[in-house]
């Protein structure tokens, strides 16, 4: 994992120590509300519904043992003993108190974590595959990339007044499990026939009221190119992005008006020109970077492990986490470990303090300290022993954190909404809990086969509702809250933003709607079809059809 | 017999703790609801609005607004879901907020 170097630790204890005096000057009230706003926002802190949340950090989705463990104990200490797992890898603290944020922040900066730019008009916090570093299929692990524009974007002074907040997502993988094409740049690895490593630069995908799929700007850019490159798409952006429509500022909304080719030729034409600073990153320094995730001293196993085989047979709950949680490893003899948030009738990407500390220590014990956070809201333990999985998982039981549902239909994403987020229009969480009751059936969900459903709470798609093979976005309907169903949104290779089916529906009446649409899959699908496949195949109509008819 | 008057609250977080506070009779800051101020007539509100931005200058809250509100037998309750929400807590955690510390007010969010 990376370290702090000293720049690093230096520039976050100092920032804590600013906050101090800024949140103590407004408590005195030397700093107007005006005046502090933009000040807390810049380290995460948001007022909500019942009082601040802090969004803490956690660089792309990567934790060791350590860090979980005082993420547990800050919520001990500030919050209420739990903490929300975000669709951006991040935490979130819901109940605390301006006058001790300070305290948290040096709590935080301890353990070489911090709440910077996990708010506001700047380049936020990068995001990552969750398996980076373990995935089988992975092509290498692009976590020192993400950490090289990490430390990139941290603080520079050129982009810290965006026309509006700045996403980027980062994959190693031909599998994109990091919507990258659905960020202001996706990166995506891929490999010359000469085996060098290139990237292809997506732009101008997002979310939020003006879903969009981002285009790719360059097909492969050689590694060493990536940051000049990717500041010239900053360039462009701060130079043409819109500043006077905050609904018009993203940088999809510059591709879209000027157009895809024309973007790219402004890209092209910036980069050209160069910069007075050459800041492309020599392979030396590549490689330092790239040192801190060399991969952990695997032991030489078989791929195969009689004692798991063993526990599969003779144990029917085991075996079902197994097939739906337990993912394939690149190093012979291990298996990553995906752990859902997501139990029946719970708070999608809720834990407690005590889950934490379990997490923590399975990390410790059983995966070379190291722990992740992925955007659908789960945690991993990406390098367990396949020998260790029956231990895990009997460990990962006693704390309610076995739930066998990873990707299944009730391994629901769902925001905040309307129970804690002040910008919300209807609640996500009650829709996503009675949901996830309805679909509990773990053998029935595995049948339905792999299924996104995506809630969220209002327009702006912190619950990726765009991109669910069903998404669910709550509105407010003259007071009441109602539900918009959209079919056919991924946030794969294949990615796609869902069509609305129809009129929406009162909260009570989603999980039946729900329902429909899946048994309308079920009944209509032909042998190995996905959900999405079939819906390529006949369309929305059938699913329309059912759903007014029986609704 | 049943009474009932519409008007609208001032309500706040206060600036410390972020906590959801109503303006008071008295001009103070309550973590009730039922203890708010229910006013009936627009210049009243105005007057209401008035006292919110003094007291955000003076720093004790922040974010003061106007919501409508019912007074039903005494008890008063927000009419808009959102600000039943802030009233009471997080509708999926009734362990959590005003609802379990005993400054929820007399009714429950939904309904
Ligand atoms: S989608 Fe809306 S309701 Fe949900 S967390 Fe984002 S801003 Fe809040």
């Amino acid at each position: 994992m990376y370290r702090y170097d000293e720049f690093d630790q230096q520039f976050v204890d100092q920032r804590v120590t600013q906050f101090r005096e800024q949140a103590d000057r407004r408590l005195r009230g030397d700093l107007t509300e005006d005046e502090f706003k933009p000040l807390r926002l810049m380290n995460g802190l948001y007022l909500q519904l019942h009082a601040y949340m802090l969004r803490v950090a956690i660089p792309y989705g990567t934790l060791s043992s350590r860090q979980l463990d005082r993420l547990a104990e800050i919520s001990e200490k500030y919050d209420r003993n739990y903490g929300h797992f975000t669709t951006r890898q991040n935490i979130q603290y819901n109940w605390i108190k301006l006058e001790e944020t300070a305290d948290l922040l040096a709590d935080l900066a301890d353990v070489e974590m911090h709440a910077i730019q996990t708010s506001g008009n700047c380049i936020r916090n990068v995001t990552t595959d969750h398996w980076a570093g373990a995935a089988a299929d992975e092509l290498a692990d692009p976590r020192p990339v993400a950490e090289l524009i990490r430390q990139w974007s941290s603080l520079h002074p050129e982009f810290s007044f965006l026309p509006r907040k700045f996403k980027i997502a980062v994959t190693g993988a031909p599998a994109d499990r990091a919507a990258v094409k659905v960020h202001d740049i996706g990166l995506r690895m891929h490999l010359s026939e000469s085996g060098e490593r290139g990237w292809e630069v997506i732009a101008g995908g997002g979310q939020g009221r003006t879903p969009m799929i981002g285009v790719t700007v360059r097909e492969f850019l050689p590694e060493k190119e990536l940051l000049p490159y990717l500041e010239a798409i900053m360039r462009v952006y701060n130079l043409h992005g819109r500043r006077d429509n905050k609904y018009k500022a993203r940088i999809k909304i510059l591709v879209h008006e000027i157009g895809a080719d024309t973007f790219r030729d402004e890209v092209e034409a910036e980069y050209a020109r160069g910069s007075e600073i050459d800041i492309a990153v020599s392979q030396r320094e590549l490689d330092r970077i790239a040192a801190y995730f060399a991969p952990p001293q695997f032991e030489e196993l078989p791929n195969w492990s009689p004692r798991n085989e063993e526990h599969k047979a003779t144990n029917k709950e085991f075996a079902k986490w197994v097939r739906s949680n337990v993912a394939p490893h690149k190093q012979d003899g291990y298996a990553i470990v995906n752990i859902s948030l997501k139990p029946e009738g719970g708070i999608p990407g809720d834990a407690t303090a005590d889950q934490m500390r379990t997490v923590a220590d399975l990390g410790r014990r059983f995966s070379f300290d190291e722990i992740r956070v992925s955007h659908h809201q789960n945690l991993v333990l990406p390098h367990v022993r396949q020998e260790d999985l029956f231990d895990v998982w009997q460990i990962l039981s006693a704390a309610d954190l076995a739930t066998a549902n990873v990707g299944l239909a009730s391994d629901i994403i769902a925001c905040p909404g309307l129970d804690y987020c002040a910008l919300a229009t209807a609640r996500s969480i009650p829709v996503a809990q009675s949901l996830s009751r309805r679909l509990a059936d773990v053998e029935r969900q595995q049948d339905i086969g792999p299924l996104r459903i995506n809630i969220s709470g209002c327009i702006n798609a912190c619950g990726h509702h765009h991109v669910g093979h069903i998404g669910i976005l709550g509105l407010d309907k003259k007071g009441e809250e109602f539900y918009q169903i959209t079919l056919g949104g991924s946030s794969s290779e294949d990615a796609s933003i869902g069509k609305i089916l129809g009129p929406g529906f009162a909260g009570e009446d989603v999980p039946d709607a729900i329902e429909t649409i899946i048994n309308t899959y079920v009944g209509l699908r032909q042998p190995d079809e996905t959900f999405l496949s079939t819906l390529k195949r006949i369309g929305a109509q059938p699913f329309k059809e059912a759903l007014y008819e029986t609704v | 017999m049943t009474t009932k008057e519409l008007g609208k609250i001032l309500t706040a977080n206060r600036l410390s703790d972020g906590e959801v506070v109503f303006l008071t009779r008295s001009a103070a800051w309550s973590e009730r609801i039922d203890d708010a101020v229910l006013s009936i007539e627009p210049q009243s509100q105005a007057a209401l609005q008035e006292k919110g931005e003094l007291a955000e200058a003076g720093n004790l809250v922040t974010g003061a607004y106007l919501v409508e509100a019912e007074r039903v037998n005494g008890y008063v309750r927000a009419t808009h879901i959102r600000e039943r929400i802030r009233t009471l807590g997080p509708t999926v955690r009734i362990d959590l907020g005003k609802q379990v510390e005993g400054t929820g007010g007399a009714f429950a969010a939904r309904g």
